[in-house]
């Protein structure tokens, strides 16, 4: 279940809400660039800060927010973890906080934006690049996609792992990834097959 | 020109040994409003359907719906022919149900708030009004393929082909699909293991073994079906 609410919109009347997909996304990009390019703990911190500030500002239902979130929250953990082992507790906190104030970055995009109105932005930004060869409408759709298969793939290692489970194999991580994998696969399989039965793509 | 034909089709897929053949030279035509096919897991009941939109292509011989032909006119085809999947979940593309139906009828209504408005229609029009903001994932069996049904007929296609659509369900909603199916103005093509489902169709046509083994009324065929599976 918890999969379920990650990537998607929250109607609401913020002023988050009101302003258009198009800003939201450069908005979006441009605050990814900032909190790539600025080094140190102390401004990762300040980040984590502020992107969760905006998550509440959008009127998102934290305790499904941070349920669907929860797997995305433990492998920032582990990446914690490993960072700490490997380069100590700074570099660790500046990894782990610009991680998560990415996360809550696309989250607030998604919380407060339809996906319909993202692809009408992403095709319209890109509407230049027709020129070139590039097919708006096929970029904006695979933009989507991503959108929605991140929690679908969120599914896909939930059923894996309880497939393990039932199996009394839950400590194999074979038996959980191998499933997992042939799962994903053959989603995207499905999933080009309907978008292909729809004339999705036809265009 | 209306129907659908096929003209001396074989669907062969590779293997290490040289190549399988898992539909036998078949040709066919079908012009019956609904027609199911029936018969045994793996006989080539889905291969057959997929043919009929290019999913699957045909590996010799020819499919033509309307008059097209699917190899050449794939995208002509695609308009004609809605495909329904038995799992929904591999359907619907978008986070929530409004925006599934608005993906299909972004060809036709260019403009997004006609576009919402339209999809709101459509969900209303199948028993779905008020699903619009639910999301994809929370829909129940029944739900989501009713929405996977309806984003499928919003592109107003002329032919439904629909793959096992009731076998995830339980016993209400798959009444409840089969009654929506079978009254559709659509001609249908349903693959399906529920012979109840079969025996309302026009025709039915009996799968085994990558061979069109019986064809004819449904209850010639369907019994013929219970009496030798």
């Amino acid at each position: 279940m918890s999969a379920q609410l990650l990537g998607l919109h929250q109607p609401g009347t913020t002023w988050l809400h009101r302003l258009p997909a198009g800003a939201k996304l450069l908005g979006l990009m441009a605050a990814s660039l900032v909190v790539v390019l600025v080094h140190g703990p102390a401004s990762a911190v300040v980040f984590v800060l502020v992107a969760a500030g905006l998550v509440v500002w959008s009127g998102a239902r934290l305790g499904f927010t941070l349920r669907a979130m929860r797997w995305l929250l433990l492998t920032a953990a582990i990446l914690g973890a490993w960072t700490v082992w490997q380069n100590g507790w700074p570099r660790a906190v500046e990894v782990v906080g610009d991680l998560v104030a990415l996360i809550l970055l696309a989250t607030t995009l998604t919380v407060t934006t339809p996906v319909d109105e993202v692809m009408d932005a992403v095709a319209r930004g890109l509407r230049p690049l027709r020129r070139v060869g590039v097919d708006p409408e096929a970029v904006a759709l695979a933009f989507s996609l991503m959108l929605r298969a991140i929690p679908t793939t969120i599914g896909l290692a939930e059923e894996s792992r309880d497939a393990a489970v039932a199996r009394g194999l839950e400590r194999s991580p074979r038996a959980r990834l191998i499933p997992f994998v042939v799962r994903v696969v053959a989603r995207a399989h499905d999933t080009g097959d309907a978008l292909h039965a729809r004339g999705i793509g036809d265009d | 020109m209306s129907g659908i034909r096929l003209e001396q089709v074989t669907v062969s897929v590779p293997t290490q040994d040289g190549e399988r053949r898992i539909l036998h030279e078949t040709s066919l035509e079908l012009t019956e409003r609904r027609v199911a096919l029936v018969g045994p897991n793996g006989s080539g009941k889905s291969t057959l359907a997929r043919l009929l939109n290019g999913l699957v292509p045909a590996t010799t011989g020819r499919v033509v719906v309307d008059g097209l032909d699917v190899a050449h006119e794939g995208r002509e085809v695609r308009r004609r022919v809605g495909f329904v999947f038995t799992d929904p979940a591999a359907q619907l593309v978008m986070p929530t149900a409004r925006e599934d139906v608005a993906l299909s009828l972004r060809r036709t209504h260019r403009d997004k708030t006609e576009r919402l408005v339209a999809a709101d229609r459509v969900l209303a029009d199948f028993g779905l009004a008020g699903f619009g903001d639910r999301s994809v994932h929370g829909l129940s069996g029944g739900e989501g393929q009713l929405l996977a049904l309806a984003g499928v007929l919003a592109t107003g296609p002329s032919i439904l082909v629909a793959d096992e659509p009731t076998t995830l369900l339980d016993l209400g909603n798959s009444r409840r699909i089969g009654d929506l199916l079978l009254g559709l103005e659509q001609q249908l093509v349903v693959v399906t293991h529920d012979l109840d489902l079969a025996e309302r169709c026009d025709r039915v046509l009996l799968v085994r073994d990558g061979r069109v083994e019986r064809d004819g009324s449904p209850a010639d065929v369907v019994g013929h079906y219970r009496a030798t599976a």
